[in-house]
């Protein structure tokens, strides 16, 4: 529908600035970065919020990864665990997994939950599912300082000259969260079903990630019937959860048992930076999207 | 200098009814693409300059809020664009950002993060904020136990704190009691002195004369007006009477012995507007087309204001003693003072012959005067518009 009467239109007046124009991804980032303290402040409402009428308040973030670490230790050590120190090996995998896994389920509602704000206020939108991945990291953070602390005491051997895969590994996740929040925030406003399937989708993905197993067996599988050993790696949680693995449990192998390839650690840093960069491209994609999307998310909210 | 420009802004909506909400429904619209379009806005153009009060009027679906939408951004026009200079606050709805669970305190600084304001600058102006708000015993407190009152000055003083040189304005000066409200314009009429550009979305017609040096009306999403606001709002009350006419049960009757054949209204006292002052007087003439001479006759007339609430009804006493009247002909009646307050007033008429029952004739709602108050009478409000004066004793 092109009204009559539409003119060519002049260029811009200087001094003043187009209303909810499609921007260029710079000056997309550089709004994000203007707004960078409504992020912070979404963050902390969010986190206030969660605990405002709690006695423990942030006690509970860090009570799961020890309340997890003692029920796994108690039911693996009855059931007869794969191998030893099983509990540490599932903890190292699942932190990381959970920081994912609350991030995307929390993003994808977040532009549909926070509609009151979206047909009243002005602001980028894309700050949603951002300080939503925001807020998840923050409890991702105090439950590694937690499980840390409890490995430290309990004498765990972490492996120290391959932890600096830790901060790289989060970096990826990270952008990856944001990345796959954002997009899956602006496929919910269109489809509300969204949000169900993804809850199905996360069972899937867990269990296609090596956590409660271990790659080698995956790999040896795969072996066995001659398919491509790298088809793990495809997962982009893959090289995330086995770098946290090498790193936290300590070793590539239990016993006699190899429990990750048994490589240098440049195999775990080719692997993050591949799903780094992987992850860049898809948020500038997710940026892309949201630019195009957010102008109509008032009318169809 | 231009503070706003709208060039050639449409916007159309989907009608809801036909927007797909699952998956499921998607695929089974794929291929169909049957939806309805509902056009808001009609290629509207608009220049507001800088320091400029400007209202914007329209009954409801006009497209006067969507238009304060594509102004700030939260609207994506369907075609045309928006140009602004300066930084704009809008008061869409105050405390629109709040979450009910966090403090006072703890809300400003969301609140003001969503205007893009940095910590650190409302930090420096949190004083003036609590101050203006007249929270500062309660602004601790989680703002779920604040009032509905309590929740819309501190939504305000945020707003207007933070320095904005754009102000748009929708409807909430309407909000709050009327001390605060009184603050609130008193705060607008300093932003007016320091040359900001502020837009007010409004119905109140007493609120753009009050405030405004310029008014548009929108109907049905095109500008049908941009001047003066006393012109705006005689333009906005036909635009309004013209729905009326559509919608409102309006009747004239009568049985074939007696009918109300027209009602004509002048203004002696109006010098050619086609609106009163309160107080002035209105003549009506009334004629009337019947088979016999009314013997015993009696005319009553019903006055309703805009709400709906009867000012007047009854019989109208005539000036002298009648008797008879002529079976065809007219009536004049003067009502010498109508000490109304601002707004549409319409009018039923009915007339009867008491010693004939059979013979009635009646006309509802179809006449009707607007009253618009000026000079001294400006800032009263109420029921009615009394001729009060005060002087030293």
């Amino acid at each position: 529908m092109s009204p009559a009467g539409t003119k060519p239109l002049a260029a811009i007046p200087d001094g003043m600035r187009l209303i909810a124009a499609r921007r260029s991804l710079p000056a997309q980032f550089r709004d994000v970065w203007l707004y960078r303290e409504l992020v912070g402040g979404l963050v902390t409402r969010e986190l206030k919020v969660r605990y405002k009428n709690s006695a423990l308040g942030f006690l509970w973030s860090m009570a799961q990864p020890v309340f997890l670490l003692v029920v796994y230790t108690a039911v693996f050590s009855i059931l007869g665990a794969g191998f030893e120190n099983f509990a540490v090996w599932v903890m190292s995998g699942l932190i990381v997994w959970t920081l994912l896994a609350t991030s995307l389920t929390t993003s994808a509602q977040s532009v549909t939950s926070n509609s009151y704000l979206v047909s009243k206020v002005t602001f980028p939108r894309i700050i949603l599912p951002l300080s939503t991945s925001g807020s998840a990291l923050v409890h991702f953070a105090l439950q590694l300082a937690t499980l840390g602390v409890i490995l430290l005491v309990a004498g765990h051997d972490v492996a120290w000259s391959e932890l600096w895969l830790l901060p790289l590994a989060i970096v990826v996740v990270v952008v990856l969260c944001a990345a796959l929040g954002s997009l899956l925030s602006v496929v919910n406003v269109y489809a509300r079903d969204t949000q169900h399937l993804l809850d199905l989708l996360m069972v899937a993905w867990f269990w296609a990630t090596p956590i409660i197993y271990q790659y080698e067996r995956t790999t040896a599988w795969l072996a066995e019937r001659s398919l491509p050993t790298w088809l793990p790696l495809l997962n982009p949680m893959t090289p995330v959860v086995t770098a946290f693995q090498r790193a936290v449990y300590g070793t590539n192998a239990a016993g006699d048992r190899l429990l990750l390839p048994d490589v240098g650690t440049w195999w775990y840093a080719r692997n993050l930076g591949i799903v780094g960069i992987a992850s860049m491209l898809l948020l500038a994609i997710a940026f892309r999207l949201f630019d195009r999307a957010e102008g109509n998310f008032a009318e169809v909210l | 200098m231009e503070a706003i420009r709208v060039e050639g802004v449409s916007k159309s909506f989907r009608l809801h009814s036909d927007m797909p909400q699952s998956v499921k429904e998607r695929l089974l619209r794929l291929g169909r693409s049957s939806t309805r379009m509902f056009n808001a806005l009609n290629v509207l153009d608009l220049s507001i300059g800088t320091g400029e009060t400007v209202g914007v009027m329209g009954h409801n679906g006009s497209g006067k809020s969507t238009l304060l939408k594509c102004m700030t951004g939260i609207l994506t026009p369907t075609t045309g664009r928006v140009l602004v200079r300066g930084r704009m606050a809008s008061l869409l709805e105050l405390g629109a950002g709040f979450h009910p669970e966090l403090t006072g305190r703890e809300n400003v600084y969301i609140n003001a993060a969503f205007l893009g304001i940095r910590r650190r600058e409302i930090a420096r102006r949190l004083d003036d904020i609590v101050d203006f708000s007249e929270l500062s015993q309660f602004i601790d407190e989680p703002v779920k136990h604040y009032s509905s009152g309590m929740y819309v000055r501190l939504g305000f003083a945020v707003a207007v704190n933070l320095d904005p040189e754009l102000l748009l304005v929708d409807e909430v000066l309407a909000v709050g009691d009327e001390l605060f409200q009184r603050k609130c314009l008193d705060r607008v009429r300093e932003f007016q002195q320091e040359g900001r550009t502020i837009v007010v979305v409004t119905h109140s017609a007493d609120l753009v004369r009050q405030m405004c040096q310029r008014a548009v009306v929108l109907d049905h999403g095109s500008l049908v007006a941009d001047t003066r606001p006393s012109d705006a709002i005689r333009i906005f009350r036909e635009h309004l009477h013209g729905e009326l006419h559509e919608s409102r049960v309006s009747s004239s009757g009568g049985d074939a012995a007696l009918r109300i054949s027209g009602v004509t209204l002048d203004m002696p006292g109006s010098g050619g507007r086609r609106m009163l002052r309160p107080g002035e007087p209105l003549e009506i003439t009334l004629s009337y087309v019947g088979e016999a001479d009314l013997r015993r006759p009696t005319l009553t007339i019903d006055i309703t204001a805009p709400n709906g609430q009867v000012v007047h009804a009854g019989e109208v006493t005539p000036a002298a003693e009648l008797g008879s009247i002529s079976a065809v002909g007219s009536l004049r009646v003067t009502i010498n003072s109508l000490p109304l307050q601002d707004g549409t007033y319409s009018m039923s008429f009915s007339l009867a012959d008491r010693d004939n029952p059979d013979v009635i004739a009646w006309r509802d709602g179809r006449d009707q005067f607007d009253i618009v108050a000026g000079g001294p009478q400006r800032r009263s409000r109420g029921l009615v518009a009394l001729d009060v004066e005060y002087s030293a004793v």
